[in-house]
């Protein structure tokens, strides 16, 4: 081991992790107990909460020991939960899992300050609690019990936010999203209880379901991990949605309501590829080896064919929906080139993706408000009635391509620097897909905004000053990441060679592929 | 005739290791005497005793819990009825769940105007049947608390007189479980003509001693055994009687049937056969792993189809019996803990399902479609919460203690290596998962019938939910989630409660 991947000893007195997870648990279950006779005080105590923990997050993130620190788990807090069945309260978080925390603990004050529900607020917020403290929970869990117990609780929350405040046919995609994850994280129960109960045996210790530990021993036999990572993978795959399980996603996204898109794209997307990295990679070094030219294809494949159905879409949300489709598939090609540039693509893709789809999310929820409408063909030159609508809308949708100065270049020429060295065909099919993203998104952009406007769309209202000031955090960020990406990649970029140090240490033959090695 | 007949040595007793069946026994006997001869005590009277007496069975296990583990587990009466730390847990889930369902009974008889002691003096004897039932060291006395816990529970099941369906469902009931009885005995018989003894000391000493070369007789014995205890857990194919059963009788015996008779049941599975028979556990283990996959999936799967809420909980009770199973088949201690758990988180779970179930009934205990039960948040959204956290929970979401009960059988499974039986498991908990998103969804539709918000403001009719139930309720979803939150007491109760045949001396 290079002992990179050590916990730290008992970092910070103060429960950071604990507050970020408890905390909109806790803000929950106060609406829950608030009168039902003050409905104007639900947001408020809400957007507090969330603030709150926006605020936590980012004084962590400030606070996060970059340089080599950065490569092991901060603020770490360790107790017992169930202790007879060896599970634990086992949080950290290193530069892999930092900005998708900071990006959760962000992404939700936002979504509820900026969108108001559309009936029944006091559970519409809670239940946004819950999901919060659910999306937090993943990110920061290092023991398998405790995270599986998050991936899948996030799910109530999540449905019921389709189920009760969605559009169309909600009921059957709320309950097609639900049943789609659950049954991909029920085989990867049985897969947790066996890792557990096989490292136990294998290496003669108690059963545990730490995280650091199991993936530290390796005592599982290769084969058996195999399997093992097939039912983790299969979970993952639902979830971030890899093709061909991505089917849920397109109806989840376009019943959702507004709100709901923008934390199913902007963050619960993120679960299943930030799950593909450290309980794929991490945990199964030498199975993800094995298996990375099946996930490389099926992200090569997801990509090229989340753009070709994106450009078929005649509903803007589909369209969005399946853009996600073929990003994810970027991510999930990066994360399995296994290497630095690869993996810390995939992870500022992550981000970047979050804070792009989320934001094209948000703008087409604005254009729904005023139109009621998502079909691309009743819409048309919103730009004349809605000039800072359509600018707004050009730089999100130009980060989403990946034009450089914005953020979506950096992530993108990273994955595909990754995979060109790793694997130079799929790098190949994978540029195709950017050159399809520039298509459909410049293609629809033109259809919605550009020529005569007729009818409500030539009325259609601009965006108002809260609008803005709702866009301006995605703007900055967006520009901010693409202009200069060095602070995240600085605090990213060790954690990601300390994973790859632990895969060269847990694989026979395994050598990273570096970009110069090849003639 | 000509056989000298001497006297009949008495078996020792320890009246305190009877404690618990007595005070269910007795109580139920005083409540009817004092009852026929006071007639004019108020209602609330029958159930407060009730309570009480499942209250102080409770306690008396609790009390021999200490003392099972001070001394170890010992005989209450000569070798016939044990002692031990998994018959006491599961006293006090029967006895816990009495003590649940009798405040639901008396909204339930105030509201269909049924008075009198009788419903809650037969529920008493049957759980004093379970008890037995949990203890017995005998297939004799197993058959006795079998017999003691089912016929009341037959009674129980057609006590809604004004309803055709209770009426059938009793019958039914008694048809099937007379004929299951049948079974239980032939097995018994042949049981103990190829060991010699009805005694599960003496037979699994024999199994110990002797290799049985034509087991034949064996075998079938033991088939018929798990024929027979298979009604009774309602385990697939021998189910049939379920669906009607829980569909036409009273929805608060319903409740009691899904978790005491269950227990019980499971409770003689576990004693006969992981105890009893563990070094046959090759020969029954294929059989209870064939019975786990089909009770899974056939429960699953039918639950979905159900229009009727009642029936969808009996089909999805099956499912949960699959799960059960699943612990059983690892013939493990830690799959006998995996039982014991999801027995008591089960039970807790699915008497405040039904006790839900009973308030929306309504009048003659007959609105319990899918439609009847649009728009429940609208007219009662604290109980359409606690409904959702029950339905959840049964459908194994994390947090829960219906999770954490499907994780421990997932985990005996796996540590008996029976990985593809936990992955069957898991897939019938997703399906049985789709069943229970429908009742939720027509819990938050409009009541109307329309697809609407759900919006509070458009509440329909008022429905009145008793004071008792509706802290039933809140009181299984504490619970539900205290467990789910918190696992380690009941795990390590789990842990404990092993089973035990003591030989007498």
């Amino acid at each position: 081991m290079t002992g990179t991947l050590i916990l730290a000893e008992a970092s910070a007195s103060l429960p950071v992790l604990t507050v970020l997870v408890v905390l909109p648990a806790a803000g929950a279950a106060l609406l829950a107990v608030m009168p039902r006779t003050r409905p104007d005080l639900f947001k408020p105590a809400a957007v507090a909460v969330s603030a709150a923990n926006g605020a936590v997050a980012v004084w962590m993130m400030a606070d996060f020991a970059t340089g080599a620190d950065a490569a092991r788990f901060q603020y770490v807090e360790r107790y017992d939960w169930l202790a007879s069945l060896g599970a634990s309260w086992h949080l950290g978080v290193d530069g892999i899992s930092l900005f998708l925390v900071v990006l959760t603990a962000l992404m939700f004050p936002l979504t509820i300050a900026g969108i108001d529900a559309e009936h029944s607020p006091k559970p519409y917020y809670a239940w946004l609690l819950v999901l919060e403290a659910g999306c937090l929970g993943v990110f920061c869990a290092l023991d398998l019990f405790a995270f599986f117990v998050f991936f899948e609780i996030v799910l109530v929350p999540m449905y019921f936010l389709i189920s009760r405040w969605g559009h169309g046919r909600r009921n059957y995609a709320a309950t097609k999203f639900f049943l789609f994850t659950m049954f991909g994280s029920a085989l990867m129960l049985v897969a947790v209880i066996a890792l557990a109960l096989l490292h136990a045996r294998a290496s003669g210790s108690a059963v545990t379901f730490d995280l650091v530990e199991i993936a530290t021993a390796q005592a599982v036999a290769p084969t058996t991990a195999r399997w093992i990572f097939l039912a983790f993978a299969l979970a993952f795959a639902v979830k971030v949605p890899l093709f061909p399980v991505h089917t849920w996603l397109p109806d989840a996204h376009t019943n959702a309501p507004t709100a709901g898109s923008v934390i199913l794209a902007g963050v619960m997307l993120k679960l299943g590829a930030y799950g593909l990295v450290r309980f794929g990679l991490y945990l199964f070094p030498e199975a993800s080896v094995h298996f990375a030219p099946l996930l490389l294809t099926l992200g090569a494949v997801g990509i090229v064919y989340g753009a070709v159905v994106a450009a078929m879409q005649r509903d803007l949300k589909r369209l969005v929906a399946y853009s996600s489709v073929a990003h994810l598939g970027f991510i999930v090609l990066g994360t399995f080139a296994i290497n630095t540039e690869g993996i810390s693509g995939g992870l500022l893709q992550m981000v970047n993706h979050g804070v792009s789809t989320g934001a094209l999310f948000l703008l087409v929820g604005m254009i729904y408000e005023r139109r009621h409408t998502y079909v691309i063909a009743d819409l048309g030159g919103l730009q004349k009635s809605a000039p800072r609508l359509a600018a707004v809308f050009t730089v999100v949708m130009l980060s989403s391509v990946g034009l450089p100065g914005l953020n979506g270049f950096v992530g993108e020429f990273l994955v595909l620097l990754g995979a060109f060295v790793a694997h130079r065909w799929w790098a190949v099919v994978a540029a195709v897909g950017v050159v399809l993203a520039a298509v459909y998104l410049l293609w629809a952009y033109q259809r919605v905004f550009h020529g005569p406007a007729s009818g409500a769309n030539a009325e259609m209202a601009d965006l108002g000053w809260r609008e803005m000031l709702l866009m301006a955090p995605f703007l900055a960020a967006i520009v901010f990441m693409g202009v200069y990406p060095k602070p995240v990649i600085d605090r990213m970029e060790p954690a990601v060679d300390a994973l790859i140090a632990h895969i060269d240490a847990s694989v026979d033959r395994f050598d990273e592929p570096v970009a110069g090695d090849r003639p | 005739m000509m056989a000298q007949i001497g006297p009949v040595a008495a078996p020792a007793v320890d009246w305190a290791g009877l404690g618990p069946v007595l005070a269910l026994a007795l109580g139920a006997v005083v409540a009817i005497m004092v009852r026929t001869l006071a007639r004019r005590l108020p209602d609330w009277v029958d159930w407060a005793w009730t309570a009480l007496v499942a209250a102080a069975a409770a306690g008396a296990a609790v009390s021999l819990w200490g003392r099972v583990g001070a001394e170890g587990p010992f005989n209450a009466v000569g070798d016939q009825f044990g002692v031990d730390r998994f018959s006491l847990l599961v006293t006090a889930v029967i006895a816990v769940s009495v003590m649940l369902v009798a405040p639901v009974l008396h909204g339930f008889c105030q509201r269909e105007g049924w008075s009198g002691p009788e419903i809650y003096v037969l529920m008493l004897l049957s759980a004093a049947g379970g008890v037995v039932m949990a203890g017995a060291n005998d297939l004799v006395v197993l058959f006795l608390g079998l017999e003691i816990l089912s016929i009341p529970a037959y009674v129980l099941a057609a006590r809604n007189l004004a309803r055709i369906q209770s009426l059938e469902a009793g019958l039914k009931y008694f048809v099937l479980g007379a004929f299951s009885s049948a079974f239980l005995l032939y097995g018994i018989a042949l049981v103990y003509g190829s060991t010699g003894t009805t005694n599960l000391v003496g037979i699994r000493d024999y199994l110990s001693r002797w290799v049985v070369l034509s087991d034949a007789m064996l075998l079938a014995g033991l088939a018929l055994l798990l024929v027979g205890l298979g009604f009774k857990v309602a385990a697939v194919p021998f189910h049939a009687w379920v669906p009607d059963v829980y569909q036409g009788a009273p929805t608060p015996v319903v409740a009691f049937m899904a978790s005491a008779v269950k227990t019980a049941g499971f409770a003689a599975v576990i004693r006969v056969f992981v105890v009893a028979f563990d070094l046959r556990s090759g020969d029954w283990q294929p059989a209870v792993y064939a019975l786990a996959v089909v009770t899974l999936l056939t429960g699953a799967v039918l639950a979905v189809v159900q229009r009727d809420v009642k029936r969808m909980l009996a089909y999805s009770s099956i499912a949960h019996a699959g799960f059960v199973l699943v612990g059983v088949q690892a013939a493990s201690g830690r799959g006998t803990a995996a039982a014991v758990f999801y027995l008591a988180a089960y039970s807790v779970l699915v008497i405040g399902s039904f006790s839900v179930l009973a308030a929306v009934s309504g009048p003659g205990d007959s609105r319990t479609g899918l439609d009847d039960l649009r728009g429940l948040n609208s007219r009662r959204p604290a109980l359409a919460l606690g409904f959702t956290v029950l339905l959840l929970a049964q459908a194994g979401v994390p947090l829960t203690s219906g999770f954490v009960a499907k994780f421990e059988i997932i985990a005996a499974a796996v540590d008996a290596r029976s990985f593809w039986l936990a992955v069957v498991a898991m897939v019938s908990a997703v399906v049985a998962a789709f069943l229970y998103l429908r009742i939720m969804v027509a819990v938050y539709s409009s009541p109307d019938g329309g697809d609407g918000a759900g919006d509070a403001e458009e509440s329909a009719e008022p429905l009145a939910v008793p004071v008792l139930t509706g802290l039933v309720v809140a009181a299984t979803v504490a619970v539900t989630v205290g467990v789910g939150v918190l696992p380690s007491v009941l795990h390590d109760l789990a842990r404990d409660a092993i089973p035990a045949l003591v030989a007498a001396g």
